[in-house]
């Protein structure tokens, strides 16, 4: 479903190289870097992206620039692509039989769709964060140390695994029990060890997809405190049809559209408070001001 | 993705992920799944090319004619032929009325409550036990019509086609009961309703609406359990049916032999040519098998396309 | 209808009850709770009989010699009622079995359930359900007349001609699709949104597979195995033709042993008497043998009920 194995590996140990020499220098040019807050870069640069559940088309067309650390909220009403969306930019459709995907997604200067690429690393890089909490059935140490005992982590896994807990904001409920299951955490809480299972492989961007659908108001309002606060460390992209909370985190929105022939395609991308204040588009102040979705 | 790695964080490099070693495991590991996978295909044609090699010579018209006989050239399967139609029709009529009306009653009448829990673990409980004990109860309940204790209840049938009926439909109530539940609970809830809405009665909504539309999976189910009772040989064993039966049963009172007790005799035979005879015993019975399960498939898909599901 | 109104005090004459119909209705209610009640009589059934036969024999014999003795000769003039060569030959051939079945099996629903395609699925599945569905007197024929040869003229010459180690070959494998099809259950039981976290932190398929999916289902994938060897310890006809008739407490597969079933097939194939203590052998070896799938078969049961508890 994700290509030859073993043709991939072979190609894998040749970019490895290649991405070790990339580490130096782009680590060096970063460090120079003046703090974010003036003019971000650009994370990911999605360019004519269209994608295809078998014949049918459910993405058209779609270029949009993320922002480096920044949050950038996807809206739109259901059905309008912008979950299919956020899942291009960590290759999470390569798991569905039958979609086909056309354009680039530039990370870093390099398309993640090009063919020597390997879909597990792209994803380390790009984490993801799920509509439903989905902590696995085992401790929540081994839920955040999995993604690093796979991917070979050589450091300290117990510093990793409070580092992760810490910066998701989880730390000090669950510092004594870390040999508990995951299961049997709150639904805000499984969220939570879902976004530090995420940041434990530290990954550049982190993707969100309806984060707080399944959680309460108080659970909700966590999470959102914690998307801001993670912005300075990583680039978020976060879906949701919850226009308050696209105004409230985010310092980008995009929004999506699916018309009549049920493809959904970017209608309007701009900084948050222009989309909610000055909407350039009329279907986007329909939408924004409630008339329909 | 050369340049993925460019975010600063200090512990990038404490990452050696090791793709190709990964890879590597994981194509040995889909290697050994299929390997395994395989294994069992490999085998039944193996079993199926050692039955034909061993069992074509004997195969002609002669063999489905002739009875029992000491003389391999000689012997046939005939008795085990009718004795084992004769076992299965009575098993069928013993076990689908019983075991539709219990998974009626299970899944249309029954209150939820303890004794109906009882009753459901009871059935899975005897799905797994296994069948030669079923054999043991049918020798003493309905051959000797005893239970051990008290007077013993008329006498019994003996060692005939009737007690290896009702002792096969017992071992494969559980099976039917099951496949019935399941196909009870797929008519639709609003069926029912509509059926109710009209004023009909419980007992009219099952028989006129309920059953029709269940009736397909029911079949499908029940001729599955009923192959499965078509190979099994320790409880007939158990109740003494016959290992050489010169005849054809005429009653439900005759003593007879079936398909897999005549393989079995024949296979403990010890000169080779009884066992090539077992092998020939094995064809039928396998083709008789297969036949009942294409049955049992193609009722399915054509019940499936009927109601779209 | 208000114009049709009824004298005060009773029911509009067309709500109210109809006896007749009522009464038919109650009937065919009883009937089928008979029905549903014949599978409670069998096991009441099938209890009764072992018990009763069962005390009577320990009348005679003392369950500690039973339970104890290494030596089981009823049928010959020197009795010795010592249980423990046939539990010995059925477990032999048991674990023998699970050693076949356990791998092989679950290698197969994890190629089934993970890496098949569907058409691929649609042919193997059929394919390995008829190996559950094959007469298990095929397989002693297979397993007397190809497994045992086989194996005297390739790996073990030694082999007597009836060995535990053809028999455990064809009860393992006619137990793989008991193994593969449950398992493959499990693991299809477990949440599309697990692997999909497991992709999310840029593991490869076969690090989601072992490490998130089949622990995931590892209880169900448990009661799979359970299930197969209760079915294995109460398989009768292929040890009966392959195995042997010799009770023989070893743990040699070259050897000839004898396991419960067999040894009840074996007395009730001769012309023991009914009512003498050596035929009441064979209702108190089929009480162990109950009793041993019955523990096993609940224990299956309960590890399923869990299982699914996790997921709904």
């Amino acid at each position: 479903m994700v290509g030859n194995v073993t043709d991939e590996a072979e190609r894998t140990a040749a970019s490895a190289a290649a991405r070790a020499a990339g580490v130096s220098v782009q680590a060096g040019v970063r460090a120079t870097e003046p703090e974010p807050a003036a003019e971000p870069g650009i994370a990911v640069e999605m360019r004519n992206i269209s994608l295809w559940y078998g014949q049918k088309q459910a993405v058209g067309n779609v270029s949009l620039d993320v922002p480096r650390n920044r949050v950038t909220a996807l809206i739109g009403p259901s059905g309008c692509g912008k979950s299919t969306l956020l899942r291009c930019i960590n290759r999470m459709n390569d798991l569905i039989d039958g979609v086909r995907i056309e354009g680039e997604v530039m990370i870093d200067g390099a398309n993640i769709y090009a063919p020597n690429t390997e879909p597990s690393q792209v994803r380390r890089h790009v984490g993801m964060v799920f509509q439903k909490p989905n902590p696995f059935p085992k401790s929540i140490y081994d839920n955040v140390a999995f993604g690093a005992k796979i991917n070979g982590y050589t450091g300290n896994m117990d510093d990793l695994v409070e580092e992760s807990l810490t910066k998701a904001a989880l730390w000090d409920e669950v510092k004594h029990e870390l040999k508990k299951s995951g299961l049997a955490l709150s639904g805000g809480q499984q969220q939570r060890l879902c976004i530090a299972r995420a940041i434990a492989v530290n990954p550049e961007i982190v993707l969100m997809d309806e984060p707080c659908s399944a959680l309460d108001p108080i659970a909700t309002q966590r999470i959102e405190d914690l998307m801001l606060e993670l912005a300075n460390d990583y680039t978020i992209v976060v879906v949701t049809h919850n226009m308050q909370q696209a105004a409230r985190v985010s310092h980008k929105t995009a929004f999506m559209l699916a018309e009549d022939d049920l493809v959904g395609r970017l209608i309007e991308f701009s900084d948050t408070d222009e989309i909610f204040l000055n909407p350039q588009d009329s279907r986007t102040e329909e939408y924004i001001t409630g008339r329909f979705g | 993705m050369a340049a993925t790695d460019m975010q600063a964080g200090a512990d990038r490099g404490l990452y050696v992920p090791r793709l190709s070693f990964r890879h590597k495991k994981g194509a040995a590991f889909f290697a050994i799944c299929l390997a395994g996978t395989l294994v069992g295909v490999v085998f039944l044609a193996f079993l199926l090319l050692d039955v034909w090699r061993d069992g074509a010579g004997f195969l002609r018209w002669e063999f489905l004619q002739n009875f029992p006989s000491r003389f391999p050239e000689r012997a046939g399967f005939q008795s085990a032929l009718w004795g084992s139609l004769w076992l299965i029709i009575t098993t069928a009529l013993l076990a689908f009325p019983i075991g539709v009306g219990a998974a009626i009653y299970l899944e249309e009448y029954a209150p939820r409550g303890f004794v109906t829990k009882a009753i459901q673990t009871n059935i899975s409980n005897l799905a797994g036990v296994p069948s030669i004990v079923f054999g043991i109860l049918g020798l003493q309940l309905f051959v000797r019509g005893t239970i051990g204790i008290g007077p013993s209840i008329g006498g019994g049938f003996g060692r005939s086609i009737i007690a290896g009926g009702a002792t096969m439909a017992l071992l494969i109530l559980p099976i039917v009961i099951v496949a019935a539940q399941e196909s009870i609970r797929a008519v639709p809830p609003s069926l029912r309703e509509a059926s109710y809405g009209v004023g009909a009665t419980r007992w009219q909504t099952v028989w006129h609406h309920v059953l029709p539309q269940a009736f397909p999976g029911i079949m499908t189910g029940t001729i599955l359990a009923l192959s499965r009772a078509i190979g099994e040989t320790a409880p007939l064993i158990m109740i003494g049916a016959l290992t050489f039966v010169a005849f054809r049963p005429e009653s439900l009172l005759d003593p007879f032999t079936v398909m897999p007790i005549q393989i079995y005799n024949w296979v403990a035979r010890p000169q080779p040519e009884f066992q090539d005879l077992a092998a020939t015993g094995i064809i039928v019975l396998l083709v008789m098998l297969l036949s009942m399960n294409a049955i049992a498939v193609l009722l399915r898909q054509w019940t499936g396309r009927r109601y779209g599901r | 209808m208000a114009a049709d109104t009824a004298a005060a005090g009773g029911p509009a004459a067309q709500f109210q009850r109809r006896r007749g119909r009522e009464l038919v209705e109650q009937a065919i209610g009883y009937a089928l709770f008979l029905c549903a009640a014949i599978t409670v009589l069998t096991t009441v059934g099938i209890v009764l009989i072992l018990v009763v036969e069962g005390l009577q024999f320990f009348r005679d014999v003392s369950p500690w010699e039973f339970f104890t003795g290494t030596k089981w000769t009823p049928l010959f003039t020197n009795q010795a009622f010592g249980v423990l060569p046939l539990i010995g030959g059925t477990l032999l051939v048991a674990v023998g079995a699970a050693l076949i079945s356990v791998p092989v099996g679950s290698a197969s629903a994890i190629y089934l359930s993970e890496f098949a395609s569907p058409a691929t699925r649609a042919v193997l599945k059929p394919i390995l359900e008829i190996l559950a569905g094959v007469p298990t007197v095929v397989y002693g024929y297979f397993a007397l007349t190809a497994v045992t040869p086989l194996l005297r003229t390739t790996l073990f010459p030694e082999t007597e001609i009836f060995n535990a180690l053809s028999a455990m070959v064809v009860v393992g494998i006619m137990t793989i699709p008991m193994v593969s099809s449950l398992s493959d259950d499990a693991l299809h039981a477990v949440p599309a949104d697990l692997r999909e976290a497991a992709y999310g932190v840029g593991a490869t398929k076969f690090e989601v597979v072992t490490r998130v999916v089949y622990p995931a289902a590892l209880s169900g994938i448990i009661a799979s195995y359970i299930l197969a060897a209760s079915r294995a310890i109460g398989e009768t006809m292929a040890v009966t033709i392959a195995a042997g008739a010799s009770p023989n407490l070893t743990a040699n597969p070259l050897e000839s042993i004898q396991t419960m079933t067999a040894y009840i097939v074996q007395v009730s194939l001769g012309d023991t008497p009914h009512g003498t203590i050596e035929f009441r052998t064979i209702f108190v070896v089929a009480l162990t043998l109950f009793a041993m799938t019955l523990v096993m078969n609940i224990i299956a049961a309960r590890v399923t009920a869990r299982f699914r508890e996790v997921y709904d």
